[in-house]
């Protein structure tokens, strides 16, 4: 059964997340992809505040297919983690404390989740029409300019995701590599 | 000589853009259904039912399966004695991505200036077309909307002669293994053996659009697609890198003559979201 986990985190229900868990997230996430997130590192390098209040939050790497009339959303599956590796150590320095994506993490990003006690998750790559059904509310906060990839705040409720990687190092990926792996 | 009008054109690309986007084709999915049945690992099982239940939503929902729905690759196979009127074959073709992916309520991804502004386009165009001159006259036209995560994995090398069949596994498998989750395994993985480095890799996409899991009809090459077939799915990776048997759906290999210095191979990745769609006008 999955976990039923609800956002914001807090540290006390990130001590519980395991890599591996099966998890249903509900409640408030932001999305940002590439382009957002080169824009706020940039603000927070010029001593600028952040479009939102990034403590204790959770951001989806996420670019949305246009919604159809009657839609919240289009179809809104994850994109690859890994472009978002230079600028993730510098936002969870400042409070980021759970990621969503797909695919593997830098190693200076996997010590910032030690160091700073946040989790990343992974949701299944390419399910953008199933993931789009736990999207109750979408609404761009900033860079409205950026189109697909502008800032934009979710309200979810029951979005399905993985634990990859929990504030104890572990990591699904390389587990469950390891199990299934066949030596030649 | 035929005439196929440059509007008819437009229209079939709009529609196409639109079908292949929504509809995951047969063999995909199919090829998607066998994994399922082979797969042991628990949270393999789990997130391949969830692909399928995704990919039969968006058909129910005429919705696009993936958010990202690609650069829009056509592949345009000309008979001879057709003769394309009313405007040019490749402003007809973009007209028709331009608007295929409006009235479908598609992600438009393309920038310009990728180097620098990386402004989007935000019609979807330039779409990347392939042309090709065939016998007889009809017009082919195929729709791989190909997504940028798996395409990122995508590599090429030229190999000294002397390294072989082995080195061409050895660099296969190696990409499969170093991408990991990042392409959305089960992958379908296009090898292109031959040719110049330019021919190698149009081998390798034009692999991708043959019935997934189809084996070559050379048997040599057929057992070289088994063989990395199994050597790709002993590493383990899974469905979605959680760890699994099944790691690729399929390895289609294409190959070409090469010069007497050269062996150029070129591996073009396919996230599991294997979306094609044709027409023959």
């Amino acid at each position: 059964m999955p976990k039923k986990i609800k956002l914001p985190l807090t540290d006390d229900v990130i001590k519980d997340l395991k890599s591996g868990d099966d998890i249903l997230l509900s409640g408030v996430l932001y999305v940002a992809r590439d382009a957002a997130h080169k824009k706020m590192v940039e603000a927070l390098e010029q001593g600028k505040p952040l479009p939102f209040d990034i403590k204790g939050q959770t951001i989806y790497y996420m670019g949305p297919a246009p919604a159809k009339p009657g839609q919240v959303i289009g179809s809104a599956g994850p994109t690859t983690s890994g472009r978002m590796d230079t600028y993730a150590p510098k936002l969870m320095a400042v409070g980021l404390k759970g990621m969503i994506g797909k695919g593997n993490r830098a190693q200076p990003v996997k010590d910032a989740m030690r160091q700073y006690k946040a989790v990343y998750f992974a949701a299944i790559g390419g399910a953008g029409a199933l993931i789009s059904k736990s999207i109750k509310k979408a609404e761009v906060v900033a860079y409205d300019e950026l189109g697909a990839e502008a800032l934009r705040r979710l309200e979810v409720e029951g979005f399905p995701a993985t634990v990859i990687n929990d504030i104890y190092g572990g990591d699904l990926y390389a587990e469950g590599k390891a199990k299934y792996q066949v030596k030649a | 000589m035929k005439e196929i009008k440059a509007s008819t054109i437009t229209e079939t690309v709009a529609r196409l853009c639109q079908e292949a986007n929504f509809f995951l084709p047969e063999d995909t999915l199919e090829a998607l259904k066998k994994a399922r049945k082979n797969e042991e690992s628990p949270q393999g099982q789990q997130a391949l039912d969830r692909i399928l239940e995704n990919a039969k939503l968006a058909k129910d929902e005429q919705q696009a399966i993936c958010q990202d729905c690609g650069v829009a690759v056509v592949y345009v196979e000309i008979g001879q004695d057709v003769h394309v009127t009313g405007s040019y074959l490749y402003d007809a073709i973009d007209e028709g991505v331009r608007q295929g992916y409006e009235k479908g309520y598609l992600r438009k991804s393309m920038v310009r200036q990728p180097f620098s502004a990386r402004v989007n386009t935000k019609d979807n165009t330039p779409a990347v077309i392939h042309t090709e001159i065939v016998p007889g006259d009809k017009l082919k036209i195929s729709v791989l909307p190909k997504g940028g995560g798996s395409e990122n994995c995508s590599r090429l090398t030229v190999l000294t002669p002397a390294k072989g069949r082995q080195g061409i596994i050895d660099f296969v498998v190696d990409i499969v293994n170093s991408s990991g989750s990042n392409p959305c395994p089960p992958i379908i993985i296009g090898v292109g053996i031959g040719g110049t480095t330019d021919k190698t890799m149009a081998l390798a996409k034009k692999a991708l659009f043959r019935k997934v899991g189809e084996p070559s009809s050379d048997p040599e090459v057929a057992e070289l697609e088994k063989e990395l077939l199994k050597q790709i799915n002993n590493l383990g990776i899974g469905t979605m890198g959680y760890g699994g048997r099944i790691t690729a759906l399929a390895v289609h290999v294409e190959t070409f003559p090469s010069h007497i210095a050269s062996l150029p191979v070129a591996a073009n990745i396919q996230c599991w979201c294997a979306r094609h769609k044709e027409a023959i006008l």
